[in-house]
């Protein structure tokens, strides 16, 4: 369903995306990883609309949207949470993620029922009522991603899901990914956490420095001398 | 819902004692104080609206306020048009307007869209006070009828329906206010205010709702100048444009509570018996000295406040529960 074709993206004089090219298929969970600068979030930012590409085009079933605005793209059913964390904090996190649901109801009882459902979901349920500035950063994640969800996207782009979110909420985290890919939805996973990556994805692409450096299942990714190289430098490629 | 049923009463009691007013009062003076006090709360609020909920702080907003005004005085006089038409043809007017300046100020953010809507109310003020058609610098009366009546939106002998009027164009701003508050429109406003980026990615279209916003916002301002035009029956670009009026609408929603739907309300309860009061007091050469007290409060409000008297009273409510 979704097809980056040659994407590059300049910023001045670096090159923080360079030609790159993969494909995700509905109902695909793809991970991507690569060390911190090699071109992860800005590639995001190319597929939501949020930076236009210099060069290349950005497919959604086959129409180029590589020109859309991000709320067009969201309306063309793509979600996305964000590295650095954007909640409305002087709105409650019910309303946080009722301007989620909004995107396909005006009624706001119906958004209201559906929020509720979204934050059932990311288990965030009982804070419905409260603002999202007292909110934990894994709260705030979880919150992010049911404001997503609220949208009932076909795929869904997460920014690192599980950063900076304590360890024992991490295999809810998982479980509610995998459960969501279940479901239908695609999802495109950017994520630092190597055990999850490996674990969730049955693809994976490896970027650096801008650039896609593997592209394949996960075992043969974590092989790869590219990979290895690129996150633990040349001495410990064998 | 015990709480919800005890403010409806307190709503109640207070819009009742608002009505008996002017029954029980019959002197000009402190229905011209209250008059005052629910146009200003009216066109706090219409202001509100934009800045409050949407973020957009304009500092422009005597613009709207100018077209009302001229445009239902200038179709009285030139074309004979009543001034209820004239009201409802300078909202049409200020909503077309508003359209025309959001477009190229609205891709501005921040800081840089306050600046740009100042310098539209200099340049539309500019042109006002050199087109000698709309009356120029020295301004325009409003065409006099002499028996007072409702159809004429012209009250010689008492101030009595003035206030009505202006009464109901307070209770029509509330009521809007309210109504967009709990719609889809009032939540993607405050989306907008609090992140751009995030209410895009959730697919708010960010452009189209501040030109939504600055629509309402701008014909409900219009309202208020047209009802200042026939209250006054004189107009000029010195009284209805001035840089002043749009920074005093700002004051008394900010003093208030801005995106709150009573602060503005009570930013004008306060700010405007305050300013009347330092004119009488202090005497003729009082003038700057009410500005003086404005800025000073706004000082404290900001440092020890910057919520606004709404957000004071909700700590305290807080507080005592």
């Amino acid at each position: 369903m979704l097809d980056v074709r040659g994407v590059t993206k300049r910023f001045g004089g670096i090159v923080a995306n360079n030609d790159i090219s993969f494909q995700v298929g509905a109902g695909e969970l793809v991970g991507v990883i690569g060390p911190n600068g090699a071109g992860k979030s800005t590639l995001f930012d190319v597929l939501t609309g949020f930076q236009t590409a210099d060069a290349g085009e950005v497919l959604l079933d086959g129409r180029a949207v590589t020109r859309l605005r991000p709320d067009q793209i969201s309306r063309l059913g793509v979600a996305r949470t964000f590295q650095k964390l954007k909640p409305f904090t002087h709105m409650t996190v019910l309303e946080n993620v009722m301007v989620g649901a909004f995107q396909k109801t005006a009624d706001p009882a119906r958004a209201r029922r559906e929020a509720l459902e979204a934050l059932e979901r990311v288990g965030l349920a009982d804070k419905a009522e409260a603002h999202a500035r007292v909110l934990s950063t894994g709260q705030r994640k979880r919150l992010e991603l049911a404001r997503a969800l609220a949208t009932r996207p076909r795929l869904l782009l997460l920014d690192e899901v599980t950063g900076g979110v304590d360890l024992r909420s991490i295999p809810g985290l998982v479980a509610l990914v995998r459960e969501l890919n279940t479901a239908g939805t695609a999802l495109v996973v950017i994520e630092h956490n190597m055990g999850v990556i490996m674990d969730i994805s049955r693809r994976i692409v490896a970027l650096h420095l801008g650039e896609v450096i593997a592209d394949g299942p996960p075992a043969a990714v974590g092989r790869d001398p590219r990979v290895v190289e690129a996150y633990l430098g040349r001495a410990y490629v064998r | 819902m015990k709480v919800r049923g005890l403010r409806w009463a307190i709503a109640a009691a207070a819009l009742t004692l608002l009505v008996i007013f002017p029954q029980v009062v019959t002197k000009p003076f402190p229905r011209h104080v209250m008059i005052t006090i629910f146009l200003y709360a009216m066109l706090a609020q219409a202001w509100n609206i934009l800045a409050g909920y949407c973020g957009q702080i304009s500092l422009g907003h005597a613009v709207f306020f100018g077209t009302g005004a001229y445009t239902s005085t200038l179709l009285a006089r030139q074309l004979g048009f009543s001034p209820w038409g004239g009201m409802l043809a300078g909202a049409v007017a200020a909503v077309l307007l508003s359209q025309c300046i959001g477009y190229p100020v609205f891709r501005l953010r921040g800081h840089y869209f306050a600046i740009a809507t100042i310098a539209v109310g200099e340049i539309i003020g500019t042109i006002m006070i050199n087109w000698d058609w709309a009356g120029g610098a020295r301004g325009i009366f409003v065409p006099i009828k002499r028996t007072d009546s409702w159809l004429n939106f012209q009250f010689h002998d008492s101030k009595q329906n003035y206030y009505y009027i202006s009464l109901a164009l307070l209770l029509l701003a509330l009521w809007v206010t309210r109504s967009v508050e709990r719609s889809r429109l009032g939540y993607y406003l405050r989306a907008i205010r609090e992140d751009q980026d995030a209410a895009a990615s959730l697919g708010v279209p960010v452009a189209r709702y501040k030109q939504r916003a600055m629509a309402v916002s701008a014909g409900l301002t219009a309202l208020g100048g047209t009802f200042y035009a026939q209250y006054i029956l004189f107009i000029d670009p010195e009284s209805v444009l001035p840089l002043s009026l749009s920074i005093l609408i700002c004051l008394i929603a900010v003093l208030g509570g801005v995106g709150t739907l009573w602060g503005p309300l009570i930013g004008a309860a306060i700010l405007v018996p305050l300013g009347e009061a330092t004119r009488i007091y202090l005497g003729g050469t009082g003038k700057a000295i009410d500005l003086l007290v404005y800025g000073f409060l706004i000082m404290v409000i900001s440092v020890v406040q910057p919520g606004g008297i709404m957000a004071l009273a909700q700590r305290g409510r807080r507080r005592t529960d």
